[in-house]
């Protein structure tokens, strides 16, 4: 049957959620080592970046992963949306008295905080996937000579010095992303059924560390951009 | 102690129902919070003010899992590990205004002010939750040597009082802590071990198709649990699934 | 006129049960489809019993009060299940186990039902164990036993504080299983008013849809009461507030005799009453005697906290008048030495109604992780209610109404006097005599309704395969419809000032007050006459509002407490009748000198089972004499 994943179990959904978003955490810190290359670590960091950014664009086994990449991103929503809707459709009517008990925040917004992450994403595509795939331009103030693709690191750059709103826009999508993550993390471990009295701990810990260095290493570069020009 | 109580009150299951609001002076720290409902009850029958509340109770010691009830936005009130019936008014402040709700969720329906059906945790039973032997053909209780450690997790999943406080305090109405805990206990014992893969398909699907809400390990459920079982047995659960449908 | 016969099978004690499940009558199984069994109560033995059928392949239909099985009162039995397993080496047996029973019922029970209660003891804890109760265990991962009031050996298997909930979800799951399968149907939310005779035999029961108001007709081939006791005739009593005899009431209306009505339990060891809207007793278990030890200060009215108490000046006054068994003795003991203490002045707390049961040696003994291990949620449980840490000073303790040895007469068959209308559990009257020893309860709910019941109802209705299911629109079911119609419609109309909750409290204070730990002829009198009045004033005066249309839960406690009107009535004609003292049955009259029961074998040698006469008409008395062919009746002592 055409819709036949609707038809899987609450916790196979869920298995796939976990699966996709744990793959997404790992990309995160790839992301991130690469974007690292734009603040200026080194004298030659525009050519790392470039070189970097070339390898991503045309190593088959990195084309691969993007397909993957992009599966597990559309995954993680869609699942997470159909999830959400069940999970509203549950309840009935609702309580006259919101619930007091004692719950992290982070948890209870989890869908909230993925929306923006969804939005932050969209506008993150067009900026610069969509360009890769040459569905968009980039912005003409930019003056970014053809083929665009390989000029990634003129359009960071032009966007962070000259789109103050994208600026906030990416400084709050990576708050939001800090928080996602930190219920994320763990909660990828539990659905997978990965607790142990010895190790859970350690997974937790290790996620609220995780939650808190990758989001503060993306805004580094904007940051930079700000206060540096 | 005087205190303002907002019930929601519904004479049927279609009937639409709303908050009603009564006052209640002498209530006594020292009564237990169903006993103050008695005592509301028993005023509205002398006094003719309104029909009694309904409300499910039997054991009155916490064990019976009869007693609900969604007080200040908390299933069984504001103590930690409590059933309503066990909860007393020292809890609560002089001059309070206490609402209290049905547990609210599609696959509970409420059949009377503060009744709610929970016969869906009966059907969830039903798809799974047993071992499948025959009186007369068990073999010696000791046959099976069980860790002491396993036997204890395995109580500690049994406790269960089956009161649904895990799908109220659920912001998703989900049931799987109650399933997960009847899912550990047999996972944790070697007479459980044999049909664990189609004990845990089956209830999950039954679950499902129940109409409770997922669960996105907010750990509400933990929290409000009144026999403090713990989120331990959803991992369990999740990973016995995960066997079942590999293997 | 009618002779009570037991149907006891001949031979030696421990042959008996064998004798008679070779001879009994089969159903084979294609037959066993074409029968319906009802079953009224679905906790420990009800539940039991529905799943030990339906496995069988008979049709059950059961019924409970509840919204489920799993909530039915076995549920709150805590300490344990005895069985003689001898797991422990300690010289422990069938017989031991039957002796014990024997004589802890004060030698007022039926020796060859008693001794198969012991004899299938074992095979139900192996049976438990198989549906995954979670039973104690040791390191080596064997079942772990402790020791319980009133006998010498280790044989008690418990899961913590909570055996009885352990167990009867091991029953519960085990008739979820056969509802899946379809040889059980549930019917919750039904108050079984009427039992249904035709030609003389049970055929069905009139029961009201608790949440439609619905009066319904359903028949079958015979019939099961697995009600449980009478005890909340109290009004505070250990039961639920809900547990209620009305099947078991309207079954004794229908014929079926009710015996030894007075023999109720009164429980040593429950929480005191704290203030006056209390609406039950909690337990705490027996077990905590194990470790506990019960005193009262030694100087009369001594209001001192209790650990400003010094050692030299507390009476641990079990074990000075018992040191054998010291905080060990048997139930109706502890209890009746508790009301001895607190009448004569010694009681403590804001009453003077309440005994210290003390942790504070065990505690020094063994440390803390020890006595939390074995009884952590007794003492968190014991602190919600009471607020008082009992692991910094003892609790108080006092005793209340808590089990029914007596209920409705059953032969070796559990077969009521009515043919068809059988009773297990505590719903009969069979195993305990006067008095109950603790963790045998579970004990006889597990054993009547897995392996007794099966063998016996097969043998009843094997001469009812060729009987085709009775209709419900025979002049029977319409006239006994019609009787509990007019019943509700009467309690409806009253329309009253008071409330059906005040009328319990007024009736449970005369029950406790003239017929409770201790009983006297005047006393007694007295309360027949206040149980009229009463009954008379309820009638008059009660309100039950709403509509009998619709889910009404004061209309469902009226119906029950004007039952309890005419069994509280039937307890104390019972316990006028019997003029000695025997097990929790005191009679004041006939003590030794030191203050212990002092029974009359020699008068009162016998099971009173009475039959009821119509409207107000006294009950007639008839005997079964107690014959004792295996044990040797002795004044029972634990000195």
């Amino acid at each position: 049957m055409s819709n036949s994943f609707l038809s899987f179990s609450s916790v196979t959904k869920k298995i796939t959620m976990a699966i996709a978003g744990l793959f997404l955490i790992v990309f995160l810190m790839v992301h991130l080592g690469i974007n690292l290359f734009i603040l200026p670590i080194h004298d030659e960091h525009k050519e790392w970046f470039a070189a970097a950014a070339h390898f991503m664009g045309t190593n088959w086994v990195v084309k691969i992963f993007e397909i993957v990449l992009m599966a597990a991103i559309v995954i993680h929503i869609l699942m997470g949306i159909l999830l959400q809707i069940h999970n509203w459709m549950a309840r009935g009517t609702r309580y006259k008295v919101a619930p007091k008990s004692k719950t992290s925040f982070m948890s209870r917004y989890i869908i909230w905080t993925g929306a923006v992450i969804l939005l932050f994403l969209a506008v993150h595509f067009y900026n610069f996937y969509f360009i890769k795939l040459g569905i968009v331009e980039a912005p003409a103030a930019a003056n970014i000579p053809h083929p665009q693709e390989e000029y990634f690191y003129e359009i960071a750059v032009y966007l962070f010095t000259n789109e103050m709103i994208f600026n906030i826009l990416y400084l709050v999508s990576f708050v939001f992303l800090g928080i996602h993550l930190n219920h994320g993390f763990q909660s990828a471990f539990q659905t997978l059924g990965l607790n142990h009295k010895k190790y859970t701990p350690f997974i937790k810990g290790f996620g609220k560390v995780y939650s808190i260095v990758i989001p503060l290493g993306y805004m580094i570069i904007p940051l930079y951009f700000m206060i540096f020009g | 102690m005087k205190i303002k109580l907002q019930i929601w009150r519904q004479k049927s299951p279609k009937d639409k129902g709303q908050f009603k609001t009564y006052t209640l002076e002498d209530v006594s720290p020292e009564m237990s919070f169903l006993e103050m409902l008695d005592a509301l009850n028993e005023k509205l029958i002398t006094t003719g003010e309104d029909e009694p509340v309904a409300f499910e109770h039997d054991c009155r010691e916490g064990i019976c899992g009869c007693c609900s009830l969604y007080i200040n936005g908390r299933p069984h009130g504001p103590a930690e590990k409590t059933t309503t019936c066990e909860l007393h008014m020292r809890s609560f402040k002089d001059g309070s205004t206490i609402v209290i709700e049905p547990f609210r969720a599609k696959s509970f329906p409420v059949m009377r002010d503060l009744i709610v059906d929970r016969n869906a945790f009966d059907k969830i039973m039903q798809a799974g939750g047993f071992i499948n032997i025959d009186a007369g053909s068990a073999l010696d209780a000791n046959t099976h040597l069980i860790k002491k450690e396993y036997a204890d997790e395995a109580f500690n999943s049994a406790i269960c009082i089956g009161c649904g406080a895990c799908v109220a305090a659920c912001k998703n109405a989900s049931a799987m802590l109650f399933v997960s805990a009847k899912v550990s206990q047999y996972a944790l014992l070697e007479q459980g071990k044999v049909e664990g893969k189609e004990r845990v398909e089956s209830m999950v699907a039954k679950m499902d198709e129940l109409g409770f809400g997922n669960c996105t390990n907010t750990y509400a459920c933990e929290v409000e649990c009144p026999k403090g079982i713990s989120v331990e047995n959803i991992a369990r659960l999740n990973r016995e699934f995960i066997n079942a449908k590999l293997s | 006129m009618t002779k009570l016969d037991a149907k006891i099978p001949k031979g030696p004690l421990a042959e008996k049960w064998t004798t008679y499940k070779a001879n009994a009558k089969l159903v084979n199984p294609a037959n066993r489809k074409k029968l319906d069994i009802i079953l009224v109560g679905t906790g420990l033995a009800g539940g039991a019993a529905a799943s030990t059928l339906g496995e069988m392949g008979y049709n059950v239909k059961a019924f409970c009060f509840q919204d489920t099985p799993r909530r039915a009162h076995s549920v709150a039995a805590q300490g344990g299940i005895n069985a003689s397993k001898n797991y422990k080496n300690d010289g422990d047996s069938d017989y031991r186990l039957f002796y014990d029973m024997i004589k802890g019922g004060d030698y007022r029970a039926r020796e060859a039902n008693v001794y198969r209660a012991a004899e299938v003891s074992a095979n139900t804890i192996d049976q438990l164990t198989a549906q995954g109760v979670p039973f104690a265990r040791e390191y080596g991962g064997t079942l772990d036993n402790r020791s319980f009031g009133g006998v010498q050996v280790s044989r008690t298997f418990y899961a913590k504080g909570q055996t009885g909930q352990q167990c009867l979800l091991g029953a519960y799951s085990g008739m979820m299983r056969q509802v899946s399968k379809g040889t059980v149907t549930m019917y919750p939310r039904r108050d079984v008013l009427d039992i249904v005779l035709i030609d003389g035999k049970a055929r069905g029961v009139i029961s009201r849809n608790l949440v439609t108001g619905e009066i319904e007709r359903h028949s079958a081939h015979a019939v099961i009461l697995a009600t449980g006791g009478y005890g909340t005739v109290y009004y505070l009593s250990t039961l639920a507030v809900n547990s209620n005899a009305s099947a078991a009431w309207a079954a004794y209306k229908k014929g079926a005799f009710f015996a030894n009505p007075s023999f109720i339990q009164i429980h040593p060891t429950s929480i005191p009453v704290l203030n006056e809207y209390q609406a039950k007793l909690t337990l705490m278990s027996e077990s905590l005697r194990n470790d506990g030890r019960i005193w009262v200060p030694k100087k009369k009215g001594d209001k001192r906290h209790a650990n400003d108490i010094p050692e030299e000046e507390r009476d641990y006054y079990l074990e000075r008048r018992y040191p054998a068994f010291g905080n060990l003795v048997p139930r109706d003991v502890a209890s009746r030495a508790a009301k001895e203490r607190c009448d004569a002045g010694y009681g403590v707390g804001e009453t003077g109604l309440a005994v210290n049961l003390d942790f504070k040696d065990a505690i020094a003994k063994q440390g803390k992780a020890a006595i939390e291990g074995k009884y952590g949620n007794l003492f968190e449980m014991y602190e919600k209610i009471t607020g008082i840490n009992p692991y910094t000073e003892p609790m108080r303790i006092y005793p209340a109404g808590h089990y029914t040895m007596g209920g409705l007469w059953v032969d070796y068959d559990l077969q009521t006097t009515v043919p068809g209308l059988f009773a297990i559990g505590e719903a009969n009257f069979s195993d305990h005599g006067a008095n109950r020893l603790g963790a045998s309860s579970l004990m006889q709910c597990a054993g009547d309704g897995y392996f007794i019941i099966p063998y016996t109802i097969s043998n009843y209705l094997a001469d009812e395969i060729k009987t085709a299911k009775p209709s419900t629109d025979l002049p029977e079911f319409v006239e006994a419809e019609k009787a509990v119609i007019e019943k509700i419609s009467k309690l409806m109309s009253v329309k009253g000032k008071q409330s059906v909750t005040s009328f319990h409290k007024r009736l449970g204070k005369i029950l406790w007050d003239y017929s409770g730990m201790a009983r006297n002829e005047e006393g007694l009198k007295k309360a027949l006459t206040l149980i009229d009045e009463l009954k008379e004033e309820f009638w008059n005066n009660v309100n039950v509002p709403g509509s009998d249309q619709e889910l009404n839960q004061e209309l469902e406690r009226a119906g029950r407490v004007a039952d309890f009107f005419e069994i509280g009535k039937l307890i104390v004609q019972d316990g006028l009748n019997r003029k000695e003292s025997c097990g929790a049955h005191f009679r004041e009259e006939s003590q030794t000198e030191g203050g212990e029961a002092k029974r009359d074998d020699k008068n009162y040698s016998y099971v009173a089972a009475w039959e009821y006469q119509g409207g107000e008409k006294d009950p007639k008395l008839h005997k079964e004499p107690l014959k004792f062919e295996f044990v040797e009746l002795k004044e029972r002592s634990y000195k």
